[in-house]
């Protein structure tokens, strides 16, 4: 009898169940199938083929966004090894910190730095005072990547601080008892181990900055135009055409499932990573 | 030497994350329309503020909807995970991997996949539009996925046994299910709920391309404002926010480690005695 009862407790997912084949299952099947045809219902090949026209799009948007990552990297690694060596009590107020700006409005936090890199913005008033500039800064691809790095380097510390504070101190102590360096510690224990972090640091900065278009919106201007800009103008901007947006969603989403695919590779399967 | 550079490297990190919201902060008691020229201080961006009627709806509008997208994604989710849990490991693998796919998706290309279904049905059945209810529809979607995912540890946490205690103690399923089991995975449920609302809040991405032009979400109205003129209301509206989500995240905090002390403490009770 209880056997019965715990096999009917299954059917309490039904409704999700459902759920996740009305709006998840079939708008996915409808990128394709409107990647697939015509305006008018008809199949074609012709969305995918026009895609070729924007390489040069999807090349910058790849080269931006592959740059944010790396910096995010290089300023977050280091920024994670110091915090997981402090106290723990201290640790909860440094992650605190380093969560609060993700919980402020994307768009304002990239409306500061429109205001901070303008022509006659602080930046440049700061820099007039020691005789240099005015500097142009704002609609520029720098400005972009910065706000890219502003916007997601959050996403890279946490993942990595929370691998390395699990970090058996016990290996650490062995490698220095065998003779090892602090630098051979760095490359040989420290590091290898805290990979599970650095992938999912790397996946989690990559996959919003590539398909973002608020950031080159925002500080690129209408020059430095990326994937996420040319989706959104199909669907709500001047050039309406789904079919052709969704055709470019579609891209979008097989790069991305490649690039996650790639960074699987480097991971050894740990999990939960993300857990604060 | 070695500290002193940790020390200065965190500084710089935190002064590149803080410098920017310090002079939004700064720059909403300027008067004048400047952002960059200090022009003596005044409250009356704030006034302006809750005078503009468009970002007095388009707030309750965001509240209303992170509020009733977070209920029932909690309601949802919960349900889900405990089917999940109760399932064989192929289909429970199967159901979690698509439970997953709005998180690991662009949020851009969900905002477009709903938006081509919500417009698709409308154009085949007819009456369906952007509207609220279809950024409804649309947060419950995203959101769900992160409710599971703080239920789901606090289900397999649970000890099996204390459910099985409770029906051999006379209690009927449903009363043991209340009584046990809810009060067991609470603490993923509060989490769960806590996260919908605050993903909800801040959405923009998908509010964009599934909400119609009458139920604009407080991101819409700023991304709008940002995109023509821009007046130091944003800064004021920016400030209040600000604000709003360190006091939050405050209190939840100082709860969680209150919580974290009461278990710790517990904890060696049980060990004395």
């Amino acid at each position: 009898m209880r056997k019965h009862s715990k096999n009917k407790k299954k059917y309490l997912s039904a409704i999700y169940i459902l759920w996740m084949l009305v709006f998840t299952i079939i708008p996915l099947g409808l990128v394709v199938y409107f990647s697939l045809t015509t305006i008018d219902g008809k199949f074609t090949f012709e969305n995918l083929k026009n895609i070729g026209e924007y390489t040069p799009v999807f090349l910058s948007s790849i080269k931006l966004s592959a740059i944010s990552t790396a910096l995010c990297l290089l300023l977050g690694y280091p920024f994670a090894y110091i915090i997981s060596k402090v106290k723990a009590s201290k640790q909860v107020i440094f992650m605190i910190f380093i969560m609060l700006p993700m919980w402020i409005n994307f768009l304002l936090r990239t409306y500061a730095w429109m205001t901070l890199l303008e022509n006659n913005g602080i930046i440049n008033r700061l820099l007039s005072f020691i005789g240099i500039g005015p500097v142009h800064m704002i609609n520029t691809q720098g400005a972009v990547v910065l706000g890219m790095v502003y916007n997601f380097l959050p996403y890279m510390i946490i993942p990595i601080f929370n691998v390395m504070t699990k970090i058996d101190k016990s290996y650490i102590e062995a490698a220095q008892d065998l003779g090892a360096n602090n630098r051979r510690v760095m490359t040989r224990i420290i590091f290898p181990l805290s990979m599970p972090g650095v992938v999912s640091g790397i996946t989690m900065v990559f996959v919003p900055a590539v398909s973002t278009f608020i950031i080159s919106t925002m500080l690129g201007g209408g020059s430095n135009m990326m994937i996420g800009d040319l989706i959104e103008l199909q669907f709500l901007g001047g050039s309406y055409d789904p079919n052709l947006g969704s055709a470019l969603s579609l891209v979008l989403m097989v790069l991305i499932l490649i690039s996650m695919g790639i960074m699987n590779e480097f991971d050894s399967g740990e999990e939960d990573v993300l857990a604060v | 030497m070695k500290k002193f550079f940790s020390k200065v490297y965190v500084a710089f990190i935190f002064l590149f994350l803080y410098a920017p919201i310090a002079v939004l902060l700064v720059f909403s008691f300027n008067n004048s329309k400047s952002r960059a020229v200090w022009h003596g201080f005044t409250l009356k961006w704030y006034g302006e503020l809750f005078r503009d009627e468009a970002i007095i709806n388009a707030f309750i509008t965001t509240l209303l909807v992170a509020t009733l997208a977070a209920i029932i994604a909690t309601l949802l989710g919960t349900l889900a995970a405990i089917g999940f849990k109760n399932m064989r490991k192929g289909p429970r693998k199967f159901y979690m991997q698509v439970n997953n796919i709005p998180m690991l998706n662009p949020e851009i290309v969900t905002g477009v996949s709903l938006m081509l279904l919500f417009v698709y049905c409308g154009r085949v059945l007819g009456g369906m539009e952007l509207s609220f209810t279809t950024l409804l529809l649309a947060h419950v979607t995203f959101n769900v996925p992160y409710v599971i995912l703080n239920v789901m540890p606090k289900l397999q946490q649970m000890d099996g046994h204390l459910y099985e205690a409770a029906l051999d103690l006379g209690c009927k399923p449903v009363q043991a299910f209340f009584k046990v089991v809810l009060h067991e995975i609470m603490p993923g449920i509060v989490s769960g709920f806590i996260m919908a609302f605050t993903l909800s809040f801040d959405d923009f991405v998908i509010s964009y391309f599934t909400s119609g032009a009458k139920s604009q979400t407080l991101s819409i109205i700023i991304y709008a404002m940002t995109r023509k003129r821009i007046s130091p209301k944003i800064n004021a509206l920016s400030s209040i926010m600000f604000i709003t989500v360190f006091v939050l995240l405050l209190i939840v905090n100082l709860r969680q480690n209150k919580e974290k002390n009461a278990s710790k403490s517990k904890r060696k009770g049980m060990l004395r005695s």
